[in-house]
């Protein structure tokens, strides 16, 4: 069932422009393999060549991070929002 | 150019000095409308780096970025920049600033409280490119 996917700025010039995508999957990571089937940009902006996710976002459950949760074996349902941000830090 | 009310300075400006005194890096995010110069919100958020490294770096906290981006959304705004402060240094960006910028089309807004008065610049960092910007204060819109 596809789940929505919300989109930070930096990211939706690789997914024509849109700020909220629409993505199959029953599990956080099976929904981003979805997103990547559908806008191949995205590519190593959001999972790592080692299939992890990257450390330079945030992805959340609805109101949880999923790396307090089961990370990219968190289980998504259908009205479950998945949210993209950037990770801010800095020196 | 970054246009700023002087409420929303004065909230960086406080931020800055209470986690100062800790001392930490104080953090927190920038809203408005993309593709406009004016912060229309200023979110502190909490710094979730491991507290004894709170004074030298900062990781903004990734439920208040949800909290901070949703509010935005609500009134038709995105997160259009950072702020952060510098405990022990002036207010530019450092290296790992740079290497971290997570978006070309943001504003970085860096407050220094290393000297007896609060020093509050803004940049943008490109490509690894900073380029500092005029920081403009104005009254606060009617909301």
């Amino acid at each position: 069932m596809p789940v929505e996917v919300r989109l930070p700025t930096v990211l939706r010039q690789h997914a024509a422009g849109q700020s909220s995508v629409r993505a199959n999957g029953s599990t956080i990571g099976e929904v981003f393999e979805d997103l990547l089937r559908q806008f191949p940009l995205l590519a190593g902006q959001v999972i790592t060549e080692d299939g992890t996710l990257h450390k330079f976002v945030n992805v959340y459950r609805n109101d949880d991070d999923v790396r307090f949760l089961d990370k990219l074996a968190t289980p998504v349902a259908d009205a479950d929002v998945v949210t993209i941000l950037p990770a801010v830090a800095g020196g | 150019m970054l246009r700023i009310s002087r409420a929303h300075w004065q909230a960086m400006i406080d931020h800055a000095l209470e986690e100062a005194a800790k001392p930490a890096e104080a953090c927190g995010l920038l809203a408005g409308e993309l593709g406009d110069f004016d912060v229309k919100a200023v979110y502190p958020c909490a710094n979730a780096a491991p507290p004894e490294k709170q004074d030298l770096v900062y990781e903004l906290d990734s439920g208040d970025y949800l909290k901070a981006d949703r509010d935005a959304q609500a009134n038709g705004w995105e997160i259009i920049g950072v702020y952060h402060s510098h405990t022990h240094t002036e207010a530019l960006p450092s290296p790992t600033d740079i290497a971290q910028a997570p978006d070309p089309s943001w504003h970085y807004i860096l407050v220094s409280t290393r000297h007896p008065a609060a020093v509050v610049r803004s940049f943008t960092i490109v490509d690894g490119q900073v380029a500092e910007e005029p920081l403009v204060l104005e009254r606060p819109p009617a909301r």
